[in-house]
């Protein structure tokens, strides 16, 4: 089945002079089922100092369950100048082989104008056996566009090897690649199990950060931390830097993630520096 | 006499594992596999090989293909232009910058830091080979350039441009460099019976071939297109290693 | 790739006449670059230890820098450090991938990488010393990485070894026998050393030292300080 939906946000005049986020465009499709939230912004984008009315929560309810073989879901979103959107799915997102094992795919593009932000928090996604799935999301940022993407997979439900599996993140910047890479596994990807890739391990996730504030990756100052093991973070540029991890079940890489992101957290909010309703 | 028996003895001298460009002090994540996921039979490493070959090697393969494509654009204009020996950049641009866009495309698909500095640094190392080995304009312009140098993948096709070889053979050479030099480094590391590590990369050649393929199909394809599959663990490891205080290869 | 001719002719250098005469393209020597001494040599025959002696001596005379070779870690950069007799910027570790001889005959671009370095971050050099990883009796430098080579062997392994000879102690330009102040404790007859180097080497130096003696190593600075001229000349 093909669905095609469509998301926009942007920030509007408000009463008292004021701006505020506004869904322009919510267009569900087919299994792609858009709903806006009440959701707040998690308390460690303090440090971006987002007025709450600036930003809008929306959740991807996938229906039933899915994607199945042959399907072809394609989601469009748009982030207008300086909005916020916090993107995220329902639930864990569970990819099943269709009846004749046909191929599925999953496109996520989104483009963020200038100074907005995207908190992209798809779930876990669980690469059943037999599955043949492929999801691409591309992310365009403006200048000053900030971005926090976070994916966990489940490489096959507990005691299960994963069908072939394929999942891309490109992050780009005004089209000049940011970071690019897939992750592939499953029965087509030779050696995926192996001491180069997964070793055997069968959660694996990542965070993408970009902020063009001044020292912004400063709090990732290490690639390796004590007590979180097979994890790293890696700076990508100046003003990019990636979580990398690696762990036997969904929960430990819940953990290994966190504990690796948690130095971003610490950082006192422009708000907190300057004062509310300032900017620096 | 074919273009393949003609191209065949540099592209020999090319991946010939004694050629003189840094590669036999790394073991492409080889050694800290061994330490830390206990990589340490041929039957573990084979897998590693096979692993590394569909992900870093198809990603290196491919960019070399399309960094040679792009050199032999640009050395073809200025054969054209009266012979290469005339040096001066008239035709098709400054090889440097016609390979930038490629470079910065295989920056976002190395995330790691220690790995990146590792692939300039061997990109310049080849680049300090090749210019020698096979004198040309082209290859000087990478050399003139003061910058950090281009990644491994992206000089070794423009190396190989200088050497002659069509992308097809650079895809093979670069694939067939992902695995030959980890394999040599299980030799040396674990003292693996270096017939057997031969027999497993002779077993792979088939892998190979399918892979350089599917790289070389891919070399005129739009940048974002190129592919980018990730060696996980091979990106994670490398960090850690370079923190180790004792280690016999450097990456 | 270097050309000699592109350069102004006062700034090449002659080959001189007992050196390197041979059938490798010799390196072009240019006095804006600084002169490139290879000390090699088996291990534990004190290589390091005359290279901080070296450091020691000529550091406060020259611009110089050293490129270590070691097996499998910094140590012989850090004991360097260590002594302080060079500062950190002035050394670079070249990690050899457990070939040693590899990197300094068959593969020298790690080095040639280092040495490029070292040049740009403290122009002017005057002198680049590059410790090889301790090896075997066979391990000599590429004379495409440096212009001399000192071999440095040590009475404690044997006053048979010069007799062996091979490369190093045949065809280096200078060769140390190191730890002269062992010699009666391990029966080792100095003048069968001197004369089985001498009938390998014909008229190339050979120096005896003793760094526990001479911490200074003043014999083998002079002889540093020669080859600067030749180089500068």
């Amino acid at each position: 089945m093909r669905a095609h939906a469509g998301l926009d946000v942007d920030l509007e005049a408000a009463g008292g002079g004021g701006v505020r986020a506004r869904i322009r465009r919510l267009r569900s499709e087919g299994a792609i089922v858009l709903r806006p939230t009440r959701e707040t912004l998690p308390r460690w984008a303090d440090r971006w100092d987002i007025p709450p009315r600036e930003a809008v929560s929306v959740r991807v309810v996938a229906g039933a369950a899915g994607p199945l073989g042959g399907d072809h879901w394609r989601l469009d979103v748009r982030v207008g100048e300086g909005a916020t959107l916090l993107l995220g799915s329902v639930a864990a997102t569970l990819v099943l082989p269709g009846t004749h094992g046909d191929e599925s795919l999953s496109e996520v593009n989104v483009s963020v104008a200038a100074g907005g932000t995207l908190v992209w928090r798809p779930g876990v996604q669980i690469a059943a056996s037999r599955c043949r799935h492929t999801t691409v999301a591309r992310i365009d940022l403006a200048d000053g566009a900030r971005l926090y993407a976070r994916e966990e997979f489940m490489l096959g439900r507990h005691g299960e090897m994963p069908g072939d599996f394929r999942q891309r993140l490109r992050v780009t910047h005004r089209d000049v690649a940011i970071f690019d890479q897939e992750l592939s596994v499953g029965p087509d990807a030779p050696g995926w199990q192996s001491a180069a890739i997964t070793g055997g391990r069968q959660a694996l996730g990542s965070v993408v950060v970009v902020d063009s504030a001044p020292n912004a990756m400063d709090p990732f100052g290490r690639a390796t931390l004590v007590d979180c093991p097979d994890t790293a973070v890696l700076q990508l540029s100046e003003h990019a830097a990636l979580i990398s991890s690696l762990a036997a079940d969904a929960i430990d890489l819940r953990v290994r993630l966190d504990r690796a992101f948690a130095p971003f957290t610490l950082g006192r909010s422009a708000r907190d520096v300057y004062g509310a309703g300032r900017s620096p | 006499m074919t273009n393949v028996s003609r191209n065949l003895p540099a592209l020999l001298l090319l991946t010939d594992g004694r050629f003189p460009a840094g590669g036999h002090a790394h073991s492409g994540g080889f050694e800290a596999a061994a330490e830390n996921e206990g990589t340490r039979t041929l039957a573990t490493m084979e897998q590693f090989l096979l692993g590394r070959l569909h992900t870093v090697g198809l990603v290196a393969a491919a960019f070399a293909a399309a960094a040679c494509e792009v050199a032999l654009r640009s050395m073809d204009g200025r054969f054209a232009a009266g012979g290469a020996e005339t040096g001066a950049d008239t035709e098709g641009g400054n090889l440097h910058e016609l390979l930038s866009p490629l470079d910065a495309e295989f920056n976002a698909r190395t995330p790691s830091p220690v790995l990146r500095t590792v692939s300039r640094r061997l990109g310049r190392q080849l680049v300090r080979a090749g210019r020698r080995i096979w004198p040309n304009s082209s290859l000087e312009q990478l050399a003139s350039v003061p910058s950090q140098g281009l990644h491994q993948p992206v000089a070794f096709g423009a190396v190989a441009a200088a050497a002659g070889q069509p992308p097809e053979c650079v895809a093979i050479a670069a694939a067939q460099e992902s695995i030959a030099g980890p394999a040599t480094a299980s030799v040396r590391l674990l003292g693996l019976d270096p017939f057997d590590v031969n027999a497993a990369l002779a077993r792979l050649a088939p892998e190979v071939s399918r892979v350089a393929a599917e790289a070389a199909a891919c070399a005129r394809f739009p940048l974002a297109d190129l592919p980018s599959r990730g060696g996980y663990l091979l990106d994670i490891s490398a960090e850690v290693h370079a923190t180790w205080e004792v280690r016999l290869f450097a990456s | 790739m270097r050309e000699a001719s592109s350069e102004g002719a006062n700034t090449l250098l002659a080959t001189p006449d007992h050196i390197h005469q041979d059938e490798q393209a010799p390196l072009v020597r240019r006095a804006e670059h600084a002169l490139r001494i290879g000390i090699g040599g088996p291990v534990g025959s004190g290589k390091t230890a005359l290279v901080a002696a070296l450091c020691r001596t000529l550091g406060n005379e020259l611009q110089l820098a050293v490129v270590t070779n070691d097996i499998y870690t910094t140590e012989d950069a850090d004991f360097l450090l260590r002594n302080g007799v060079i500062s950190t910027e002035r050394v670079t570790a070249v990690e050899t991938g457990a070939c040693p001889h590899t990197a300094i005959r068959d593969d020298i671009s790690t080095n040639l990488e280092a040495i490029e370095e070292l040049e740009e971050k403290l122009t002017p050099l005057d002198l680049i010393l590059v410790e090889s990883g301790g090896d075997n009796l066979t391990a000599t430098f590429s004379r495409g990485l440096v212009h001399r080579q000192i071999f440095v062997l040590d009475v404690a392994g044997g006053d048979k070894v010069p007799r062996k000879g091979g490369p190093g102690v045949s065809t280096s330009d200078l060769l140390v026998i190191n730890k002269t102040d062992l010699a009666s404790y391990v029966h080792a007859d100095l003048a069968v050393m001197d004369r089985d180097a001498k009938a390998k080497r014909k008229d190339l130096p050979i120096l005896f030292t003793s760094l526990t003696d001479d911490p200074t190593a003043a014999s083998v600075a002079e002889w540093v300080r020669e080859m600067l001229i030749d180089h500068a000349r």
